[in-house]
């Protein structure tokens, strides 16, 4: 067997343990010909939000010459960002939702940017109340906003004139939203040996009783809220937490609202309702409901008309705040609002210019390019003359007026929302099966999530003043 | 040791070595630091907190854990007897000498080479209760009301369990082979004691593939044990009322998605002594049921 030499043996060992090396090796972010400072950005948007969020990095690297903002369309953000971050290697900026800062804020994955802030004279006057709120959390500001969101009632108003409603006319209470959703509905059922298409309130007792219908058109599916399902508590004037140590799960306005979806599970039936919604396919695509015009009215948010003119170009659609139940509030508009934002996770390499970065975000003009190509609106109480005017979604007022209401809200600041929300899935999964009664299945989902918040209380309570004094200590700028 | 020998172990050594950094650096270490984390309050960005035996006290009052542990035994209780019994019953089919056995073997062989996500896709329409073929072909035969096979929480684990036959050509190979050792000898003794297929196959043909029974149950625990991407890319995690949160879904949430990497250590170290003791149990159910021949 011919022997290979011993110095070939070493050379190619030495390359593989240099690329090695080099591979686990931080890299250089000042490289080649530029002299700028590489700023790592990483987002979670892809498609057309990305491709605006990427226009305005553009701009900011043409604005100036010492830094150069580098954009990466990144799915599942979240979780890489912590890894990124636990194993010391994290971008400079990273965009997520706001549910998030409560969690990686504890868990110390982000950077506090309030003397940032204060140099950079950013402060809370600058922004809508609600949103300011989503970028805080124990005290500390953590993140800067980009695309506010909140939700409203869109309908089809083609199956509203073809169910004899007028289009013009949206539900105003939440008896006419469930008048008005009965009214919308449609079964397959079969009569004198015939299929034939009647509406629900067409049905005989006995029809009804028997369940022996398909549905092929629904007024509106509470099952079909997206990321804002577990979130029906809010019509209904639910507290989720007390903002301390006691979860509220089991609040009479989580209980009512899960009466409520208990009753549309009564009303057409488990089966029924599971075997509609199965014919449909993935949340943002052409097979939802709504846009596959078999349901007429739908709780989104800014972002719907978006997709209104990607997948139904034909969907003759308006928009109205969504109903809540008698007696909440004091009768403003109810909505219940999230916000994406813009963070600098620990560890970063160059918080000082990704803190620039993030402070031009927040000039008006450039907060409205972005909103503007991403149909939405800004978080700047603030609205310039021009921003209304041609902003490609017509219905952008009704949800800048929204997240200005009294009645708007958001889901709990918790480090568990997500398991409080997997939770409150359980039981809402319970109820529509009839598996469960409303109260029984709040009252475990309450028992867990309690479970799981007294864990995470009993390591804050160990390391929260340490923490705080690490974040108030924190100066970069 | 002579210089031949020192020089020749130190050469296997280093040609060895690649493998060995890598097992050290990628397995062993994992292994051992996931150990102290399950004894650790541990979120993977701070400093890991020890908490001694909290993590698997935590798990003895964790409902949703006990459910995660029903889950998977129920699902294997389904899964792998019809596995087992599914493959054993497809290689007899196919060790007969009928024409076209290789496409007949090719056939019943490609869906184990279709990936697992691709597969999962697939059974996703299949099982669509209004739109999949299943539930159409049932009703094609007179089911007026087929199984909503993926939306109701009293069939996702059986559905699931039909989906894991899909990719039963493997097992189907590894008995094939071992059809092809049985002696031939003895097959045809009890043929001319009179002896019918099925009492060739009982008393013949299953003790001298015992061996391999045994080897397909214990890759069928451990990896039955182990069930996760089916339910992750079909039921989106946990299914519907959490009815298929298998183990390692729930160990995968604490992980990655709640962040509770102590508890989720712990969790994966009582998985592996539930592995340990069941391949344990089998092994001692073998003596007396496997034959080695030579034995």
């Amino acid at each position: 067997m011919p022997t290979i030499p011993k110095r070939w043996l070493i050379a190619v060992a030495l390359s593989g343990v240099t690329l090695l090396l080099n591979g686990c090796a931080r890299h250089a972010s000042t490289g080649g010909a530029s002299t700028r400072v590489v700023v790592n950005y990483w987002e979670k948007w892809d498609g057309f939000e990305a491709d605006s969020m990427r226009a305005v990095v553009d701009d900011f690297n043409r604005s100036q010459d010492r830094i150069e903002v580098r954009f990466l369309s990144v799915s599942g953000v979240d979780t890489k960002l912590l890894l990124a971050t636990s194993s010391g290697h994290p971008p400079d900026v990273a965009g997520l939702w706001s549910e998030n800062i409560p969690d990686f804020s504890e868990k110390g994955a982000l950077t506090p940017l309030d003397r940032g802030m204060a140099k950079a004279g950013i402060g809370p006057d600058r922004y809508i109340p609600l949103y300011w709120d989503l970028c805080r959390h124990r005290g500390f500001t953590w993140g800067l906003p980009t695309t506010p969101g909140c939700v409203a009632l869109f309908y089809n108003k083609k199956l509203f004139r073809a169910a004899g409603l007028d289009p013009e006319r949206p539900p105003r209470t939440f008896a006419e939203f469930e008048a008005m959703s009965r009214q919308l509905t449609f079964v397959e059922i079969e009569r004198a040996g015939l299929r034939a298409r009647v509406s629900f309130d067409d049905l005989t007792p006995a029809e009804r009783a028997s369940r022996k219908y398909s549905l092929v058109q629904v007024g509106h599916l509470p099952q079909d809220a997206g990321m804002f399902l577990s979130g029906w508590g809010v019509w209904f004037g639910a507290r989720f937490y007390d903002g301390d140590r006691r979860i509220l799960a089991d609040d009479p306005g989580n209980v009512a609202a899960y009466e409520w979806l208990r009753h549309t599970a009564e009303t057409y039936g488990v089966e029924n309702l599971r075997g509609f919604i199965e014919g449909f396919g993935v949340a943002q695509s052409a097979q939802t409901p709504f846009l596959g015009g078999a349901e007429a009215m739908v709780v989104q948010g800014p972002w719907m008309p978006n997709f209104i003119s990607k997948f139904a170009p034909g969907l003759e659609w308006g928009v109205a705040a969504c109903p809540a139940a008698v007696g909440v509030g004091d009768g403003s508009p109810v909505t219940l609002a999230q916000c994406d934002v813009v963070v600098i996770p620990r560890g970063a390499e160059h918080p000082r210019e990704a803190f620039e970065f993030i402070s031009y975000l927040q000039r008006q003009d450039v907060a409205e390019k972005l909103a503007r190509a991403q149909q939405k609106f800004t978080a700047l109480r603030k609205v310039s003359d021009g921003f209304l005017e041609n902003h490609p979604n017509p219905s952008i007022k009704l949800f800048i007026e929204l997240s200005r209401s009294p009645g708007a809200r958001y889901v709990p600041r918790l480090s568990i929302w997500h398991e409080y929300d997997a939770e409150l899935a359980v039981a809402r999964e319970r109820v529509l099966n009839m598996r469960y009664s409303p109260a029984a299945a709040l009252a475990e989902a309450q028992q867990r999530v309690q479970w799981k918040l007294d864990r995470v209380l009993r390591r804050w309570d160990a390391v929260g003043s340490e923490r705080t004094a690490e974040w108030r200590s924190y100066d970069a700028w | 040791m002579t210089p031949g020998e020192r020089r020749r172990t130190v050469v296997g050594l280093a040609f060895v070595s690649p493998w060995l950094l890598g097992f050290l650096v990628f397995t062993g270490y994992p292994v051992c630091a996931s150990l102290y984390y399950s004894f650790c309050d541990y979120d993977v960005l701070s400093r890991p907190v020890w908490v001694g035996l909290l993590n698997y006290q935590d798990m003895i009052s964790d409902s949703v854990f006990w459910q995660s542990v029903r889950n998977t035994l129920l699902f294997n209780l389904m899964a792998l007897p019809l596995g087992l019994v599914s493959a054993l019953t497809l290689a007899l089919l196919l060790n007969q000498p009928v024409r076209m056995r290789g496409t007949f073997r090719a056939i019943y062989y490609i869906p184990s080479l279709v990936p697992a996500v691709a597969g999962a896709m697939v059974w996703l329409w299949i099982l669509n209760g209004r739109l999949g073929l299943l539930n159409q072909a049932l009703e094609a035969i007179g089911f007026s009301n087929p199984p909503q096979w993926l939306v109701d929480p009293a069939w996702t684990k059986p559905s699931l369990a039909l989906v894991s036959l899909w990719g039963c050509g493997n097992t189907v190979v590894i008995y094939l082979a071992a059809l092809q050792g049985v002696p031939q000898s003895l097959l045809e003794a009890a043929m001319i004691d009179g002896a019918s297929p099925f009492r060739r196959l009982v008393h013949v043909t299953l003790p001298a593939i015992s061996p391999v029974l045994y080897f397909n149950l214990l890759i069928g625990i451990i990896g039955g044990l182990q069930v996760f991407t089916s339910a992750f890319i079909m039921m989106g995690g946990a299914g519907p009322e959490r009815s298929v949160l298998f183990y390692a879904i729930y160990i995968y949430q604490n992980a990655f998605e709640y962040r509770h990497m102590g508890y989720a250590s712990a969790m994966a170290w009582v998985l592996c002594m539930l592995i340990l003791v069941l391949t344990l149990m089998a092994s001692r159910l073998s003596r007396r049921f496997v034959h080695y021949q030579g034995e």
